[in-house]
């Protein structure tokens, strides 16, 4: 006989101001199974822990209902609590009454209704729950981190600092990401290069960093504290412990007409190149698609040249398998296209220009020295117009809903950074609202407008054209005065808005870890889990989890660390004991539930199986329990039913569907 | 044809190559043969071929391919798919199998000639692309075309996709035939309420005779969930009409992507309901987002609905088109 304890939270007025707790308890007590039945304000709470341990000794329950909140919450807490009273923590079930039902409806009779239906179904589940035992897993102690921008090196160098190895993968032929493009960094202004090579040089030293460069994840296998990544090592033709980083190569290749992506293309590149002057590692690459030798098999200057005989025309891409108790995604941003903003000129003008480019015609190692001229005819511009939000807080389809959270910074920077440079400009700034929350922002703002005179305007720009001198001609409007505006300009510069990195799809589908409508990938709480992904095992660094600027990158790169260190410091890990189990008397042996196991845990076995009297070998699925993480896939691929979770069994999940129904 | 396939078929059991031959064997009525095993050369005497052969003999072969010895097996264009995808769920053994890829003109349909007037029919005969009808309450003559299965109005052309030998009237070229989902999108557009109505009207006509999924060589398991007592399914699908519709919908998610279009399960309900309608939506929707897939045109490709790719259409995509 089962003996069906319920227990009914009011989570204050949470749950209690849409649901009446009392009705509720009186319903199910009419429950079969129910023995005992009462309603708490705070059921997670010592005292209302204590009222479960109480009842399970007097009324000897078998299971347990708890009407409370998500179980993503608090099925840990009640579970203990249950533990402790000496019931097997599986035999605990939770009806969410809270997010499921008393925050989404408003009339208490609808709310009720419901909430008895929930708590009907948990106790028809319970009724079938069986006692489980968790396992236990190991932690490989090392750390993979997925991009090497400023995130990505602070999260390493804070883990490895811990004493934990980290391997850093990053696509391009350096670590830097765009912090290594910026001129000088708000709201101090100091120096991006100066302050992020001593860190890339500190990560290149660390003796418990590894480096994989112009290298991308291609496999992901494995569960938290056990992954198994494949690492694809691309061919660079260089090899790494020969080359000297002379540059010998790079100056002399005849190959010089490819866009230079560091530069944001406003130069050209050799076929052999370092994306920029410090980086790390100080060894080029051969773009296949640009060097002679690949296309027609003459040249190989740089091999001539190259001293030290590094150059190899023959290597291959690299497959590398590397184990790993942790993940952390740090693949950072882009800007977006502007191909569907015709409006600004964009793709017209040389002199509309990104506030990237910006940045790397301000920097003096950037493609013009550090002057900051028009790209159409090599004049500086004396009458510069920023334009704000060009594709941020923009709800048409071509644009981004959010704020990209940066522009308005470092517009100010580059307004006064250029007023520095060139007093005779002058400087405009189109826009919505300057929002400078963070330590010191307003006041840096305040000091483009009162010290440097940069011209801001409340307005939007509907159209930039060619104006008969050949200058540009910038139409908006000015809320504030009411006035149409037109104005000439030599240089335009859009605040263009930021997404994540379009890889990351990719990578999230191979982590298994979620990503929002804009591809930001998703926190596992947005305020008490930020640095989590709702997968175990996966961490979050940099505006791949949503746009920053870099004091806040870092701090959450620290952030991710330590919860990696917590991760890796730990021996052992408890296994969900919720884990599926094939009845070899009604597999088919048919691989569907192979295929679709998304962490390979099923195998296949000739079995002997004695159906109805008759002896017979088939070929049967097997789980291997220490690999399956319980996520339900193969039971629901499976036809027969042959295959079942335990916790989540196909019996309890139609005895709730009949309960609902009911 | 029928004299050709018996003298193969005796060859093959006389040197050895196969143990028993899987076939069709002469019905009661000369337009029903049924599918039957022949151990013997002497009982092949009874073996047919003709346009009433629509029977598919894959599936027998999960039984047969467990059995000592190779099984000679007659396998029309369409079946070959059947029997692939069944090798792919290892469920048959291809090495237990000996197949001679038969050719098809389209399988006959008596009901299509009932319904167009032959009455009492007594025998029918086949010449080239007419066929003839001697019945009691007169004789009747027919184009081929017009007495055809539906399945065979959606053929999917004559190549077989696996075989070891074929028929000397095995058309290899014959190319598929356009229109396989012109019936589909006929219920498509419906609206919902429509729809609801015309598959309301058509699944309440079921007696749950389980031929369909009897005969359905992608519903081959060794135990159906709506058989099996342990799951709370079995008697579920008796107990009320929406239960009973549940059956079908339930079936066809089970074959979603198995499903070989093979026609059996419309040919054979004795209610003519159009099952194979709702399995030919599932394969269009694969088609139109996941990009072409034909279950049983191979062996070892993955399908898609068991598959995961990074360019797997979102589910808002697969919502918004309904
Ligand atoms: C014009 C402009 C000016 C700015 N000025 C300032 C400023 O003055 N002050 C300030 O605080 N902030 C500024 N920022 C913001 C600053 O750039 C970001 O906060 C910072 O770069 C975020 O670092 P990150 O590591 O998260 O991303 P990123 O810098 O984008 O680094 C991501 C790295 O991951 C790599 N990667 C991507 N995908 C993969 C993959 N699939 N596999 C492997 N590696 C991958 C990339 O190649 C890159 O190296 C500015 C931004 C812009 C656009
Ligand atoms: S529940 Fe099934 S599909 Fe999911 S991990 Fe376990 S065995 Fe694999
Ligand atoms: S899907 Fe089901 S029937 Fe097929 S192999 Fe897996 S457990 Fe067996
Ligand atoms: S569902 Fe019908 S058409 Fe599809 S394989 Fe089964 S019998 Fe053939
Ligand atoms: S209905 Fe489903 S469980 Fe039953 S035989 Fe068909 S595929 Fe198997
Ligand atoms: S063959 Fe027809 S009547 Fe029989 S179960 Fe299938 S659909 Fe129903």
């Amino acid at each position: 006989m089962q003996r069906i304890g319920v227990f009914v939270c009011h989570c204050g007025t949470n749950i209690a101001g849409t649901v009446d707790v009392k009705r509720v308890v009186e319903a199910v007590k009419k429950e079969p199974g129910v023995v005992y039945a009462e309603d708490y304000q705070y059921m997670c709470s010592e005292a209302g822990q204590q009222k479960i341990a109480d009842a399970v000794k007097n009324e000897h329950l078998t299971g347990i209902v708890i009407c409370s909140c998500s179980p993503r919450m608090h099925e840990g807490t009640f579970r203990k609590a249950a533990e402790k009273a000496g019931l097997n923590p599986y035999l605990v079930e939770i009806a969410n009454i809270r997010e499921q039902c008393s925050w989404i409806h408003k009339d208490m009779e609808e709310g009720t209704e419901k909430a008895v239906i929930l708590a009907r179904a948990a106790i028809a589940k319970v009724m079938l729950n069986a006692p489980l035992q968790p396992g236990e897993s190991r932690v490989v102690k090392r750390a993979l981190v997925i991009g090497g921008g400023i995130a990505g090196i602070q999260t390493a160098l804070d883990i490895a600092d811990a004493g934990y190895e980290v391997d850093i993968v990053e696509k391009t032929p350096s670590i830097g990401g765009r912090m290594s493009q910026l001129d000088k960094t708000f709201p101090t202004l100091d120096c991006s290069s100066c302050i992020l090579t001593p860190k890339m040089g500190e990560v290149n030293a660390h003796e418990k960093i590894n480096i994989y460069t112009y290298s991308e994840v291609e496999k992901v296998s494995g569960f938290v504290g056990d992954f198994s990544v494949d690492i694809r090592k691309k061919a660079r033709y260089v090899d790494m412990d020969k080359c000297t980083g002379c540059g010998l190569c790079q100056e002399k290749c005849p190959s010089r007409k490819t866009p230079n992506e560091f530069n944001r293309g406003l130069n050209t590149r050799p076929a052999i190149y370092t994306p920029f002057a410090q980086a790390v590692p100080n060894v080029p690459v051969i773009d296949t698609e640009a060097c002679i030798k690949f296309k027609t098999g003459k040249c190989g200057v740089c091999s001539k040249v190259c001293a030290a005989g590094a150059i190899d025309y023959t290597q291959k891409d690299e497959i590398i398998t590397r184990e790993y108790g942790a993940i952390v995604v740090a693949t950072g941003f882009d800007t977006i296209n502007l191909d569907k903003f015709d409006e600004y000129y964009y793709n017209q003008s040389k002199d509309v220009i990104t506030a990237l480019e910006l940045e790397r015609l301000m920097n003096a190692a950037g493609p013009t020295g550090g002057n900051v001229v028009r790209l159409s005819n090599g004049e500086h511009p004396k009458n510069i117009v920023f334009i704000q939000c060009v594709g941020s807080r923009d709800v048409t389809c071509r644009g981004k809903s959010y704020c990209s959270k940066i522009c308005c910074m470092y517009t100010a920077k580059q307004a006064m950074l250029l007023k520095d440079h060139y007093p005779d400009v002058d400087v405009h700034v189109f826009y919505i609202d300057v929002r400078t929350p963070g330590k010191n922002f307003d006041e840096f703002y305040r000091r483009a407008v009162e010290e440097y005179d940069v011209d801001y305007i409340k307005g939007q720009v509907g159209k930039v054209s060619e104006a008969e001198n050949g200058r540009l001609l910038v139409q908006g409007v000015d809320l504030i005065d009411n006035r149409q505006i037109k104005m000439e300009a030599d240089l335009v510069v859009l605040a263009t808005a930021i997404e994540p990195n379009k890889d990351v799809r990719k990578i999230a589908t191979m982590l298994t870890a979620s990503i929002d409508n804009n591809n930001f990938l998703t926190e596992a709480h947005p305020k008490l889990r930020p640095v989590e992904s709702p997968t175990a095992g996966i961490f979050l660094s940099g505006v791949c989890q949503g746009p920053k600027d870099i004091p806040e990158t870092v701090a959450q790169a620290g952030a991710a660390a330590i919860k990696v260190v917590g991760l890796l410091a730990k021996d052992k890990l408890v296994t969900n004991p919720c884990t599926a189990q094939s009845n070899p008397l009604f597999c088919n042996g048919c691989s569907a539930c192979e295929k679709v196991c998304p962490y390979g845990a099923i195998s296949y076995e000739e079995q002997q199986v004695m159906d109805g009297g008759v002896r017979e070998n088939r070929r049967v699925a097997v789980v291997n329990s220490a690999l399956c993480q319980g996520c339900g896939a193969c039971t629901v691929a499976c036809p027969s039913g042959a295959m079942d979770l335990k916790g989540f069994s196909n019996r309890q999940i139609l005895a709730e569907v009949d309960a609902i129904c009911r | 044809m029928q004299e050709e396939l018996i003298r193969r078929a005796k060859e093959l059991l006389g040197d050895g190559t196969v143990v028993r031959v899987m076939g069709w064997r002469k019905g009661d009525l000369s337009f029903n043969p049924e599918p039957a095993l022949f151990e013997t050369e002497e009982s092949l005497a009874e073996f047919v071929y003709d346009g009433f052969c629509g029977a598919n003999l894959s599936k027998y072969m999960i039984k047969l391919s467990k059995l000592e010895g190779k099984t000679l097996v007659f396998l029309k264009p369409c079946d070959t798919y059947s029997f692939n995808q069944l090798v792919k769920e290892h469920r048959v053994d291809r090495e237990k199998a000996y197949i001679i890829g038969v050719g098809c003109d389209g399988s006959l349909d008596v009901d299509a000639m009932k319904e167009k007037g032959a009455k009492g029919i007594q025998e029918i005969t086949e010449d080239g692309d007419t066929v003839t009808v001697r019945a009691i309450y007169g004789d009747k003559t027919f184009d081929r075309e017009d007495v055809i299965l539906e399945r065979c109005r959606a053929c999917k052309g004559g190549a077989h996709m696996v075989y070891d030998e074929l028929a000397s009237n095995a058309d290899e070229e014959k190319p598929a035939r356009d229109g396989r989902f012109s019936l589909v999108e006929k219920i498509e557009v419906m609206d919902p309420k429509e729809r609801f109505a015309f598959w309301q009207n058509e699944l309440s006509r079921c007696i749950r005779c389980n031929a369909c999924r009897n005969v359905c060589p992608a519903c081959s398991c060794i135990k159906c969930v709506f058989d099996n007592d342990r799951y709370d399914t079995a008697q579920k699908a008796n107990a009320d009409t929406f239960e009973e519709q549940m059956f079908h919908i339930i079936r066809a998610f089970h074959v979603a992507g198995r499903c070989t279009d093979c026609g059996e399960c419309s040919r054979v309900c004795p209610e003519h309901i159009p099952l194979h309608l709702l399995n030919r939506k599932f394969i269009k929707d694969i088609n139109t987002f996941y990009g072409d897939y034909q279950a049983g045109a191979d062996t070892d490709s993955r399908a898609p609905l068991t598959n995961f790719t990074t360019e797997d259409v979102e589910p808002s995509i697969v919502q918004e088109r309904g």
